[in-house]
């Protein structure tokens, strides 16, 4: 049994559902790369592996930095660690559980009023 | 966190916060426009609690929601998320059940001893103040669900993604 989760972490999940990524991860667990490194290492061409990186990046798991002409891809994990960005995260989901519950209270106190009144009558 | 838009026509929602109150509690807080009988109802009845448990804005589809809401009663909620093929499961037993005003339940999906959820209702003219507390069992399992991005779920798929987190955590930690 695991603890996971799938909170506000759309982006990571769609970046980390891809075999090739999650490789691409483990690479940079080990070891800093650039992008040409990885293109090689998993038998892409420099677009394909351009594609990917950006994807882990924008979910905010990796980062690039450009030195000269080389981009120099690592972990970015911090985002995923940071304890105030989960809580958000967390606030995010009740609070979106929280908006559709406001319609069923909203629907079952009209229901009551309503029904009151009837029997008032 | 919010940013304040006050043009806005449509009718202010209540906020939600959210808080770490200490090394093994995190807190939501809500205000609800109805009477806590009402809230109260929409977390105990299965019926009305799969209308808003898994709300589709966060990607998220009810599977199934069995709730037996009394001491000692179990819950079982499957849901799934957009991006996940694998459904995922909570799970537990109410452990108090005060109508109308407070509802504790224990979380078993984790390993090891999940938080205890204590849901209180409290109304104040008209309105209900909901406030929703988790109890971790101890500091390091409420910073491990924070650093997994927890709550948890079932699969081959969470595993997989679980053990290279923990690999890719261990390797930033090191550097």
């Amino acid at each position: 049994m695991v603890q996971y989760t799938w909170i506000g972490f759309d982006a990571s999940f769609a970046a980390l559902s891809d075999a090739t990524r999650r490789g691409v991860l483990e690479h940079l667990g080990r070891t800093d790369a650039s992008i040409t490194d990885l293109a090689e290492k998993f038998h892409m061409t420099l677009t394909g592996m351009k594609k990917h990186v950006g994807v882990l990046e924008q979910a905010g798991l990796v980062t690039t930095e450009k030195v000269g002409r080389v981009r120099t891809c690592k972990l970015g994990l911090r985002r995923l660690e940071e304890e105030a960005a989960w809580i958000e995260r967390y606030r995010q989901l009740w609070n979106a559980r929280f908006d559709e519950l406001d319609k069923v209270v909203e629907e079952l106190t009209r229901k009551e009023t309503v029904d009151g009144r009837k029997k008032r009558q | 966190m919010d940013a304040r838009r006050d043009s806005e026509p449509t009718p202010m929602k209540n906020p939600t916060t959210t808080e770490r109150k200490s090394d093994r509690e995190l807190v939501v807080t809500r205000t609800f426009n109805g009477p806590a009988h009402i809230v109260f109802e929409a977390w105990t009845k299965p019926e009305l609690l799969k209308r808003w448990w898994a709300p589709k804005s966060f990607g998220l589809t009810m599977i199934s929601c069995e709730a037996d809401v009394r001491v000692g009663g179990t819950y079982r909620l499957v849901f799934r998320h957009d991006a996940f093929p694998e459904p995922m499961a909570f799970f537990g037993r109410y452990i108090e059940v005060t109508p109308h005003a407070r509802l504790v339940w224990t979380n078993e999906e984790g390993e090891g001893g999940g938080q205890v959820t204590t849901v209180t209702f409290e109304e104040q003219g008209g309105q209900t103040l909901l406030v929703m507390h988790d109890l971790y069992p101890s500091k390091e399992a409420l910073d491990a669900a924070i650093a997994s991005g927890s709550t948890s779920g079932t699969g081959e798929t969470f595993e997989q993604l679980d053990e290279l987190l923990v690999t890719l955590g261990a390797s930033v930690k090191r550097s």
